[in-house]
């Protein structure tokens, strides 16, 4: 049934309509709604949604219930989630089924998000929705997702996501079946000599020391095969398109918004969205910038996305910024950039190669 | 109970290696080499844990969190379900465990850099949320894997590689009387200390810890066991002094009983006082 939900509520739901049984967090803005929502709602499902004393203990509690099998989760804004970066990487080499909601304040977390502050190699799935129906079902393929790799996946939103309020449908997707969780401790193998070991530092059961060359060889694996099947982009009117704009999240709405206007103006622009922040859709922004004068990064940051864009474009064409800082006085990221005009009058700068200027 | 075979004589010099567990080996071992030093306290503490796991009939029932230390070796020998837990942050991993499934018996096996100086914040709101799992420290006041430096439990004087003219209460500031500190919190049920320097200890130990898991099967919320170990390696005393060395330095500080069953609450200040001799005169303990 489609309802006016906001987007931390509709979060919550998808995610234990996903089957969802275990939260902690600890509240921060943006994200301080999706820990209300799961606290009102978890324990009528049958689940447990701790108020974790500090970050660090909701990323633990997290680990603990992915280790038995639960779906699980845990999120916080950017700040938080770098006390938890320890955890992120570590979980991530014990290949727990992670899923983490990131509101982040505007776009300044896209290096976090997308390179991660933890020690090691690796990586974590990044999912960007553009809105609250977006987010409704990027949220269930992120539980299906992190269970299918074994790997943390994260939903990337930001405060106008969370706080946003659309009309949705809030249904169980259809996913492929799941190998069984025969990896989770449940006590049950105790004493049989086949008992399991969750371990992030590559200790197996009555082996002797470990072997840290082949345990991260595999991991690496394990991300390349991720890399090259799970890129996902949301593609617009790039086949003739003299200027190509590439956005992600909230941005991207308006940027898409814009590109459509200037479409029907006669213009030749495109739009390339990065659903997947990591693995990020490569391919893709390299097609679209095939044949084109320009490609144009609207992002809210200083400069980060842009990085990715110029490693895919690989000089077929410029890469200029036309995004910035943007911020409200209270410095949650709704700056006066998030404006249909002020992104349109951007794009038709960098379309007249004058994307520099006021 | 399973009946146990009787302990190795001590009338003459062993005749297999010290490191090896023989013919006393606990069910739930997968072999018999504990991998840490000579005169180590953890391998004992580790027997103590699966002995009871057994005899309490748990060994299909128990999941242990395990931190990081010497004893994280013990996660590659120990027959149980376990997860590898970070530095200091093994409660609230134990926290997550139980929440999914209330009836295990869920433990965390610390030491004192994991538990007290690390991961200080994570035992304390674990014991007062009451949750129901049982966190085990074994308490060699050093940092032993790293080499022997100091810890929040070291104790005043106590040398370690740094703080080498003894821990300053000045400078270094004071040791961490963990035990009372949880013991005193609304959420907790049991809370003891015991000491595995002979054998007396490590049979007064092994109550404890058994008290401490039955606190938590009966659901009497979050429960504690301290555990002296000894580390002549990290105290550089001769592996033959170690048990002596625990005796003296750390448990005249870190004094072994009770502090908390039920209703009932001791402090280790008490503890202490009751130990001491009344005439003067050296009783033996």
């Amino acid at each position: 049934m489609r309802r006016l939900v906001e987007g931390s509520e509709a979060i919550a739901e998808a995610a234990i309509t996903a089957g969802c049984r275990f939260f902690a967090g600890y509240p921060m803005t943006p994200f301080t709604e999706v820990l209300e929502h799961f606290a009102a709602k978890l324990p009528g499902a049958g689940g447990v949604c701790v108020n974790a004393e500090s970050e660090l203990e909701a990323i633990g509690m997290t680990w603990g219930a992915l280790a038995t099998g639960a779906r699980a989760a845990t999120g916080s804004t950017g700040q938080g989630l770098a006390l938890m970066q320890e955890s992120l990487s570590e979980i991530t080499r014990a290949e727990l089924p992670l899923v983490v909601f990131h509101m982040a304040r505007g776009q300044s977390d896209y290096f976090q998000a997308t390179r991660g502050g933890g020690h090691g190699d690796y990586r974590h799935v990044v999912l960007a929705p553009i809105d609250v129906h977006e987010a409704v079902t990027l949220t269930q393929l992120a539980f299906d997702l992190a269970d299918r790799w074994r790997n943390p996946v994260q939903i990337h939103g930001d405060f106008l996501l969370a706080h946003t309020a659309e009309a949705v449908d809030i249904e169980p997707l259809a996913f492929d079946p799941l190998p069984p969780k025969d990896w989770a401790v449940d006590g049950s193998l105790g004493g049989t000599g086949r008992s399991r070991n969750i371990n992030p530092i590559g200790m197996t059961k009555g082996a002797k020391g470990i072997d840290p060359d082949a345990f991260w060889k595999r991991l690496q694996a394990k991300h390349d095969q991720i890399e090259a099947q799970e890129p996902r982009a949301e593609t617009l009117f790039t086949e003739d398109a003299e200027l190509v704009v590439v956005a992600f999240g909230s941005l991207a709405r308006f940027a898409r918004y814009a590109v459509r206007e200037l479409r029907g103006e006669g213009l030749r622009v495109g739009y390339v969205r990065p659903i997947t922040l990591w693995p990020f859709p490569a391919d893709a922004v390299a097609r679209a910038a095939e044949g084109a004068r320009r490609v144009a990064v609207l992002e809210q940051n200083a400069g980060q996305m842009i990085d990715d864009v110029r490693l895919a474009v690989l000089g077929r064409a410029p890469v200029v910024p036309i995004g910035g800082i943007s911020s409200d006085e209270a410095g949650f990221g709704i700056g006066p950039l998030l404006d249909p005009d002020e992104v349109r009058s951007r794009i038709t700068r960098a379309l007249e190669g004058r994307e520099g200027s006021p | 109970m399973t009946r146990r075979p009787p302990a190795l004589s001590t009338d003459a010099p062993p005749e297999e290696p010290a490191r090896r567990m023989g013919r006393i080996k606990p069910a739930l071992l997968l072999h018999e080499d504990h991998d840490l030093c000579p005169g180590c306290g953890e391998p004992l503490a580790m027997r103590i844990l699966l002995e009871v796991i057994e005899e309490l009939g748990q060994s299909q029932n128990a999941i242990g969190v395990v931190g990081i230390g010497c004893y994280t070796a013990f996660t590659s020998t120990m027959d149980v379900d376990l997860v590898q837990a970070l530095h200091g942050r093994a409660p609230s991993v134990a926290t997550g465990a139980k929440r999914m499934r209330p009836e295990s018996l869920i433990f965390t096996l610390q030491g004192d850099g994991d538990m007290v100086s690390e991961g200080l914040q994570e035992v304390i709101h674990t014991a007062a949320r009451g949750e129901a799992v049982t966190c085990v420290l074994l308490n060699n006041g050093v940092f032993g894997e790293t080499g022997g430096h100091m810890t929040a439990t070291t104790v005043l004087g106590q040398r370690t590689k740094n703080s080498l003219d003894g821990r300053d209460a000045a400078y270094h500031g004071h040791p961490i009387l963990i035990g009372d500190l949880l013991a005193q919190l609304g959420g907790t049920g049991y809370a003891a200390r015991g000491s595995v320097h002979d054998a007396a200890g490590v049979v007064k130990t092994k109550n404890l810890v058994r008290r401490a898991f039955e606190s938590q099967l009966q659901g009497r919320g979050f429960s504690f066991v301290e555990i002296l170990t000894m580390c002549p390696t990290g105290w550089f005393v001769p592996t033959a002094d170690g048990p002596g060395y625990l005796d003296r330095v750390l448990g005249a500080v870190h004094a072994t009983g009770e502090l908390r069953n039920g209703d009932r609450l001791t402090t280790t200040a008490e503890l202490v006082a009751s130990a001491l001799p009344e005439t003067g005169e050296e009783t033996p303990r």
